[in-house]
């Protein structure tokens, strides 16, 4: 097997590396940010917001992400340049670049999927913990702040851990919009190269590694409060 | 001649409440000056959880009136024709001035049990920190848990569970202490301790409504004691005279079925 090409090529697969990392750094906070809104809107009591969250999850959960990266960055991506003033502003250079966009689609697709997983922990959060809390005097915000959400979060965090790796393996598609993460990297090498094997193999360690680290880290949160079998 | 009318501590009158067509609360009324333990018993089904629930509206009853603490609870009529709480901030407020104690302890797993028992002091009161930590310290040792202060609730037997709930409870420092059944879903082995703490808080003029079961521990520790059947007070007075010499048959029935 033929490793000799890694030396040169190692900038563009660190740099694939960290483009990986940051999609996920990014989208995955932001998302479940967003998920915490659409899971509340699910189980609360306006049914307003309720349509309008489960029309959201049913929109990004029913379509290809494939789909929704390519309606926002050739549809979204093609309106924003008539915006006036936008392409002299301080945002122009973030805006026009793919990034923005496989971001955008990432956080957006990751939301809908956590939102609905959310609602389902919150459902099973024990009745009785949230009568407590509402039989000492809490307030409806307070109440979710201080005793249904995190325990919602916790009874969660195990799926949370698989679906930030099923995030990590979906970013290669935004190699379809000129990002070039980790799989643009081998990409690249197999073009130039006409290696298929060796840069594949390569990456694929990367990615391995990548989701111990996730898995690591959920495994750490999950041990904070120690629960008993 | 100046006479002062103390407030009572609870006074509910004629609580409605149904579940669709089925009626569980038919006019039950109840009264409890500073410092009455009043037990109420009867079989299941008759209400007594329910009512007890109305009292901090935890279930919304459709018609009664509710003097808690000397504040009455304002209703407005919802579109239903029912009864709504007018203001949930006077709800919450005077929630934070009862303490419940549940069947099934519903301590928060995700805290210690020094924290559980600091969570609403601090949050829902406001009090300081530091004070708030002292004060449940203090209570946590009252009740025999001091050393597992800094245990997560999995970790503990039921009677200790209880316990902490008990001292979560009281660190609110609550005009009236509602205890819904709190030994009912105890060992037996365990019950005994708990009792012990519940008596000693009776003995010491805390007012409390209590459900139960234990006939036995509700005749020594009680100053008034109900008996609800089907949604209705079917007897009502001293331990002596409940529990002694009752006059409606069906609570003759189940004191004797109950005292085996």
């Amino acid at each position: 097997m033929d490793f000799t090409w890694i030396p040169e090529y190692q900038n563009l697969l660190l740099h694939g590396v960290f483009l990986t990392f940051l999609l996920l750094a990014i989208s995955v906070p932001l998302g479940f940010g967003l998920a915490i809104f659409l899971a509340i809107a699910q189980v609360g009591d306006n049914p307003i917001a309720r349509w309008i969250s489960k029309g959201y999850c049913t929109f990004f959960r029913g379509t290809p992400l494939l789909i929704q990266l390519w309606l926002i960055y050739y549809g979204l991506g093609s309106y924003l340049p008539y915006i006036p003033g936008l392409r002299a502003s301080f945002l122009w250079p973030v805006l026009r670049e793919g990034l923005f966009f496989a971001t955008l689609a990432l956080t957006l697709n990751f939301a809908a999927y956590q939102g609905e997983i959310l609602r389902g922990a919150m459902l099973a959060v024990p009745k009785g913990e949230l009568e407590a809390a509402r039989a000492v005097g809490m307030s409806p915000g307070m109440i979710l702040r201080r005793i249904w959400l995190p325990r919602a979060i916790r009874i969660g965090l195990p799926t949370f851990a698989g679906e930030v790796v099923l995030q990590l393996k979906a970013t290669p598609i935004v190699f379809s919009v000129t990002v070039m993460d980790l799989y643009g990297a081998a990409y690249k090498i197999r073009q130039d190269t006409l290696l298929v094997y060796e840069p594949l193999l390569l990456v694929t360690v990367f990615y391995v590694t990548l989701t111990f680290v996730i898995t690591q880290v959920f495994q750490k949160l999950e041990n904070a409060v120690p629960v008993r079998r | 001649m100046h006479i002062e009318t103390v407030k009572s501590a609870l006074m509910v009158s004629d609580v409605h409440k149904s579940y669709g067509a089925h009626k569980v609360l038919k006019g039950i009324s109840l009264s409890a000056e500073k410092g009455d333990v009043v037990s109420i018993i009867g079989s299941s089904g008759s209400g007594k959880s329910t009512f007890l629930r109305c009292i901090n509206f935890l279930e919304i009853p459709d018609q009664g009136s509710f003097q808690i603490n000397g504040e009455d609870v304002i209703f407005r009529k919802g579109r239903d024709g029912k009864c709504h709480p007018a203001n949930w901030r006077q709800i919450e407020r005077l929630r934070s001035g009862l303490g419940m104690v549940f069947q099934s302890f519903n301590l928060w797993p995700h805290m210690t049990i020094l924290q559980n028992v600091i969570e609403a002091p601090i949050h829902v009161l406001h009090i300081e920190r530091k004070v708030a930590i002292e004060k449940a310290e203090a209570l946590l040792a009252k009740v025999g848990l001091y050393d597992k202060k800094d245990t997560y609730p999995a970790f503990l037997s039921g009677g200790q569970q209880q316990r902490a709930s008990i001292a979560r409870a009281l660190c609110v420092d609550p005009a009236v202490m509602l205890f819904d059944e709190p030994t009912s879903a105890l060992d037996p082995e365990l019950v005994g301790e708990v009792l012990k703490v519940i008596r000693g808080l009776a003995e010491e003029g805390r007012t409390m409504v209590m459900v139960t079961h234990e006939m036995k521990f509700a005749r020594d520790v009680s100053t008034r004691v109900m008996f609800l059947h089907e949604g209705q007070v079917e007897e009502a007075g001293s331990p002596a005279q409940v529990f002694g010499a009752p006059t409606s048959a069906r609570c003759k029935e189940f004191v004797a079925a109950g005292s085996h």
